[in-house]
């Protein structure tokens, strides 16, 4: 077998290696089903209840893209604002940070307050957690700009806009797409988050419901959804970067000398 | 004569956080237009302070700076500046880098859109010029460090500045390299006739290009001694390994042996 098709197969391998040792180590060990359900019981829920879970992750799905859309648009927007200029940068980080620093789990039960129980406070709760790497990434982009290059655009008599236009935006891309596979991971733990304290719908309530009712391979089939959404999800994003910038993944790789 | 160039008795001084850093003290040097002038110093007197001076980024403390006998107040836009990094966007083609400064540059800008044609045409003659014709189309990364100078180079003289300044264009480069670069910018020079400040540090660079060269001493920046270079133009490369070459080369570097020592 050519490396190149190793290569693209490891991953389903290792997944599924991954599969068969837990499935071997529950029957090995007999293991209790309600501590660990082995991946053929976690499988067969799967087939047992695949409406509610369809239905449930759908759910999730379209919150988590919701949410995670709002924390594009405001992202891209403050990233700029905080790129921008040195001062903005200086004065609005320390809040940004300590923004971040609080646990989000903390400020579902005021949206729910604010929102009441449903979806907007899972949607609220996927931006809030994932517009932060956004912004940290644009603002780097813009505010990395090559002293020098900046010199000669200024020289010439180009203004901050000009500069910003012609060399600050394009050059943000590669950090914009990058942050985009990592918001859209912490997106979905927003959701979640959200949706196992205060939901009626998702992924999140339907193993809450599950945990309450002792079917613990319905459960795990949530939590094993959840990582395939992700997974997908990440995978859409990493094209996207690779389709839009791959400029910057070559350019890595220069002639030199 | 008046100059066209003029550095008038400048001094600069950079407000740190902890005290400020004398970069310049009552610097004075002028140029004639079409004159080639090297500046050379020990690192850290200022140079690159000159750079910023000269284009109109940062005003001086005392003394004045005029270009073609105007004062110099704000960004001069009649010069073209090339750095030790080639600086390229890598997300643009070689020829959409030179063409760069034609977006922000009047009376280009307003053009450019409607002209574009003719300016990719100008874009592609001063690129062949240096010896990179069929170049025009390709990315940044697929081009060698010297190559990627040539098109600093281009586009640092593709709205044709009467002023060209260079902040050691060339001291990233191999020796062959770097040989081979400077016949193309004594090329460029003798072809289009601008004015040339070279900041370098590389004495034999300095000796081989320019018309007059103006040794810095240590920080703060003052003016130590100009030398003329007596050679004729045309200059073949040839001209480094004669005796009289070697001799001045060898009084520089005395000199700035002496100015290090302070």
């Amino acid at each position: 077998m050519s490396t190149n098709a190793m290569e693209r197969l490891s991953p389903w391998l290792f997944t599924l290696g991954m599969f068969l040792i837990w499935e071997i180590v529950c029957r090995a060990f007999k293991v209790d089903p309600f501590i660990l359900p082995a991946p053929s019981q976690i499988f067969v829920a799967m087939g047992q209840y695949w409406w509610p879970l369809a239905k449930n992750s759908f759910v999730t799905l379209w919150t988590t893209l919701a949410g995670f859309a709002l924390a594009v648009a405001f992202g891209i927007v403050l990233g700029i604002v905080v790129g921008w200029s040195r001062a903005i940068y200086r004065g609005l980080y320390p809040v940004m940070i300590g923004f971040n620093s609080v646990p989000k789990v903390a400020v579902v039960p005021i949206l729910v307050i604010w929102f009441g129980i449903g979806e907007i406070p899972a949607i609220l709760t996927a931006f809030l957690i994932s517009f932060f790497p956004i912004v940290v990434n644009v603002a780097t982009g813009l505010s990395t700009i090559e002293p020098e290059l900046e010199d000669v655009l200024r020289a010439l008599g180009a203004k901050k806009l000009d500069i910003m236009l012609k060399i600050g935006i394009p050059r943000t891309q590669p950090y914009l797409f990058g942050s985009l596979k990592v918001a859209i991971t912490l997106a979905f733990v927003g959701t979640v988050v959200s949706e196992t304290i205060a939901a009626n719908a998702g992924l999140g309530f339907l193993m809450v419901q599950a945990g309450s009712n002792f079917q613990m391979p319905l459960v795990f089939a949530g939590l094993l959804l959840l990582a395939a959404e992700g997974i997908v999800m990440y995978a859409i994003f990493a094209y996207v970067e690779s389709y839009f910038v791959g400029w910057a993944f070559r350019s890595s790789m220069s002639a030199g000398g | 004569m008046t100059a066209f160039v003029d550095i008038d008795d400048v001094t600069l001084v950079y407000k740190g956080a902890n005290g400020g850093v004398h970069a310049l003290d009552r610097f004075s040097v002028s140029l004639q237009k079409g004159e080639f002038a090297a500046v050379v110093g020990p690192s850290g007197c200022g140079k690159s302070s000159l750079m910023k001076l000269v284009t109109g980024l940062v005003p001086p403390d005392f003394g004045k700076i005029q270009i073609g006998g105007e004062t110099v107040r704000g960004p001069v836009k009649m010069a073209g500046m090339a750095f030790q990094n080639p600086n390229l966007l890598p997300w643009r083609k070689v020829i959409d880098n030179v063409l760069l400064p034609l977006e922000i540059v009047q009376p280009h800008r307003s053009r450019f859109r409607r002209e574009k044609e003719r300016y990719r045409e100008e874009a592609r003659a001063l690129l062949a010029t240096v010896g990179l014709d069929g170049f025009a189309e390709r990315f940044p990364w697929e081009l060698s460090g010297g190559m990627q100078q040539r098109v600093s180079l281009c586009r640092a003289l593709i709205h044709s500045p009467a002023l060209l300044m260079l902040d050691e264009p060339f001291a990233a480069l191999d020796a062959f390299t770097r040989e081979e670069l400077w016949c193309v910018l004594r090329d460029l020079w003798e072809k289009i006739g601008f004015t040339v400040i070279l900041v370098t540090h590389d004495l034999r660079e300095a000796t081989f290009l320019a018309d007059r060269i103006h040794m810095m001493s240590a920080r703060p920046g003052r003016l130590v001694m100009t030398k003329e270079i007596p050679f004729p133009r045309p200059r073949p490369i040839e001209v480094c390994f004669e005796p009289a070459f070697t001799d001045i080369v060898h009084e520089l570097r005395a000199k700035i042996g002496e100015v290090r020592k302070g």
